[in-house]
């Protein structure tokens, strides 16, 4: 790996309007290779919009979005790319409510690795659902059989399925009990750095900010404000900045009375 | 389509620069396509890429390899957790260490973190039984499914009776807004259609009879024949066919999605009862509108023959009504009206019972939507029959 940072997303004068409403205004955003970006940002201020964008999924007002150094012009390219590049795991872990565990693995493989044999296909799915923490006997399960934790779990590990360098995570820890949540943390953690993944990582989770981010990126005032590790976001001036970081809750997730 | 090959070239060429960026460093020392496992003797050396692109060539060349005494994988460029799977098959099959192998430093981690979450062994393959065996069981679940559906329907039917009796005696507890609304709905939104088919079932029965009656030379028993059997029987089961398609699938579909959004349950605590907020406005207003729309169907088969008789047959317009108010009476037009509020009755209750037996997946949406439709069709085609049987037998 080189050691100069490098960017992995580029994000440049974005702009998206619904009607007359801007969401956002001129947003620049860079995400390094190896880290954990933090996204955060009050309700309405345009996070999972932002994911939408880079991921492809709807075409941005304005702007300019370079992936691994190339600029992406239109928003197929953009899909076409990710699909190949890039894991997601959404809010509700999006899993295929009428396959099984294991097939909703199986499904990316199937489609962009043909060539594998149905064994090595099973024992590369198999071997995801063991890395994301789950046992062998939830493979046969449907998604409706499974708990939140879980289903989280299988989301990541379907995220996983293509070796993706990039992964992209909406409110991971959204809907889990702290326990399961601190879990997921360290899990996220030690799978990023063991696969080398960079991660765009949206959340609301104080814990989450603190347990394992590099970065953060804080959305408001329709653009980010401000990208630094978190010890010198929280000496930040700025109200919403203040109100998040020195919150009741904030100083407990640092730990002080 | 060149615009589009272009762009896919493009693609292409971005996603290999991409992926051979590690590479670059060692590529002057092997070649583009490097061996990924090449074997000298009881030895072999491992190379280039062992990622999830090159798995299937990989999984092929760690099958064909025999015993091996010695390893050397220091030439793998690039590890992604696919290839470390592979890698860790092959290692524990020739019983080697990974210290041994030479594993650069830089994937050593990820190696490791597969190898630890390898470590269970599988669960068991379920148990499958005989096909002859799974047939048989089959055949007894669906026959235990129509018995329970039956019972289910007939204890959901008495529970729906129970609530109207209670809303009959308090009126006010009746949603009219929610009433008015599925009268729109299931009523006026299918009378255009409805019209169209009647008038085309009236107008291909009113051709059928002319081709077999001309040949009596009773060609104006036409106007019998599309009266009688729109009156007694095709209007209202026309509409009823219709309607089992268009509204109890609709029903089951809007209150599946209510079901699996857990709005039922919310429903429930706030201590409102769902029978009473979703079916009945559901059910009455299907009373209501289904012997209207019957009327209207017959009204439509008989204006399908009409138009049939006069271009084809050449029955004059006043003879045609003269010959329907000679031949139909009061009798008949009740035979057909009567079976229209207990369809109605059918194709509400089994839409909305399907629909409140939905659980969670949008999958399960789908089957039940799929059911409230073939069990409510059925169940009106059956219950004509018997209509008709009876209607006979007491001479009407």
């Amino acid at each position: 790996m080189s050691a100069a940072t490098e960017s992995v997303i580029r994000v440049r004068g974005l702009v998206n309007q619904f009607g007359n409403d801007r969401i956002h205004d001129q947003l620049d955003l860079d995400l390094e290779r190896g880290e954990i970006l933090g996204i955060v940002g009050g309700s309405g201020t345009g996070k999972s919009v932002l994911m939408r964008s880079i991921l492809g999924l709807m075409q941005p007002t304005a702007g300019r979005i370079e992936l691994f150094g190339h600029e992406m012009s239109d928003v197929e390219d953009m899909r076409a790319f990710m699909a190949q590049h890039a894991g997601v795991l959404f809010q509700d872990g999006a899993l295929f409510s009428s396959l099984t565990v294991l097939e909703n693995l199986e499904l990316p493989l199937k489609s962009h690795r043909p060539e594998l044999s149905v064994q090595l296909r099973r024992d590369l799915a198999r071997s995801k659902i063991q890395l994301a923490g789950l046992s062998d006997s939830a493979c046969a399960k449907m998604p409706s059989e499974l708990s939140g934790g879980m289903r989280k779990r299988v989301a990541l590990a379907r995220a996983l399925a293509l070796e993706p360098e990039l992964l992209f995570l909406d409110e991971p820890t959204a809907g889990l009990d702290p326990i399961g949540a601190a879990e997921f943390d360290r899990l996220l953690r030690t799978l990023q750095q063991a696969l080398g993944l960079s991660v765009f990582l949206i959340t609301h989770d104080l814990d989450t900010l603190y347990a394992i981010c590099d970065r953060i990126a804080v959305l408001a005032d329709r653009k980010v404000i401000a990208t630094a590790p978190i010890a010198e976001i929280e000496q930040l001036d700025h109200a919403w900045i203040r109100e998040y970081f020195h919150g009741p809750r904030a100083r407990a997730a640092r730990g002080e009375e | 389509m060149a615009a589009q090959r272009r762009v896919s070239g493009k693609l292409a060429r971005m996603v290999n620069r991409h992926h051979s960026q590690p590479e670059m460093r060692d590529s002057d020392a092997r070649p583009e396509h490097s061996p990924f496992l090449t074997i000298s003797g009881e030895s072999a050396r491992l190379a280039g890429e062992w990622t999830l692109a090159h798995a299937g060539a990989l999984e092929r060349r760690i099958a064909a390899a025999g015993e091996l005494q010695a390893l050397d994988a220091s030439g793998i460029t690039r590890l992604d957790a696919s290839g470390a799977l592979l890698l860790e098959r092959l290692l524990s099959k020739q019983h080697i260490a990974v210290a041994d192998s030479g594993l650069a430093h830089e994937w050593q981690k990820l190696y490791e973190t597969v190898q630890r979450s390898c470590d269970e062994s599988p669960a068991p393959e379920p148990f499958c039984p005989p096909a002859w065996e799974r047939m048989f069981e089959r055949i007894g679940r669906s026959v235990m499914e129509v018995a329970d559906a039956t019972r289910e329907l007939l204890s959901f039917l008495g529970l729906t009776l129970h609530r109207l009796g209670r809303t009959i005696r308090h009126p006010k507890r009746l949603r009219l807004t929610a009433t008015v609304h599925h009268m729109e709905q299931t009523g006026l939104d299918a009378a255009p259609l409805l019209v169209l088919l009647a008038s085309l079932v009236g107008a291909v029965m009113a051709f059928l009879g002319a081709t077999i009656l001309s040949d009596f030379g009773a060609e104006l028993f036409v106007v019998d024949l599309v009266a009688f059997a729109f009156v007694r029987e095709f209007g209202v089961l026309l509409t009823a066919i219709l309607l089992a398609g268009r509204t109890a699938s609709a029903f089951c579909a809007q209150i599946g999605m209510m079901k699996s959004r857990e709005e039922i349950d919310a429903i429930r605590t706030l201590g409102l009862d769902e029978i009473e907020l979703l079916v009945l406005p559901r059910l009455i207003a299907l009373i209501i509108t289904l012997p209207l729309l019957t009327f209207i169907a017959t009204l439509a088969g008989l204006l399908g023959g009409l138009v049939v008789a006069k271009m084809s047959l050449d029955v004059p317009f006043s003879m045609f009504v003269e010959r329907v108010q000679q031949t139909l009476t009061l009798q008949h037009y009740l035979v057909g009206m009567i079976k229209a509020p207990i369809f109605a009755v059918v194709i509400a209750l089994i839409g909305c019972l399907e629909g409140l037996r939905v659980s969670g997946t949008a999958q399960s949406v789908g089957e039940h939507t799929t059911i409230a439709v073939v069990r409510s069709l059925t169940m009106v085609i059956v219950l004509d029959a018997f209509a008709a049987v009876y209607f006979m037998e007491i001479g009407w």
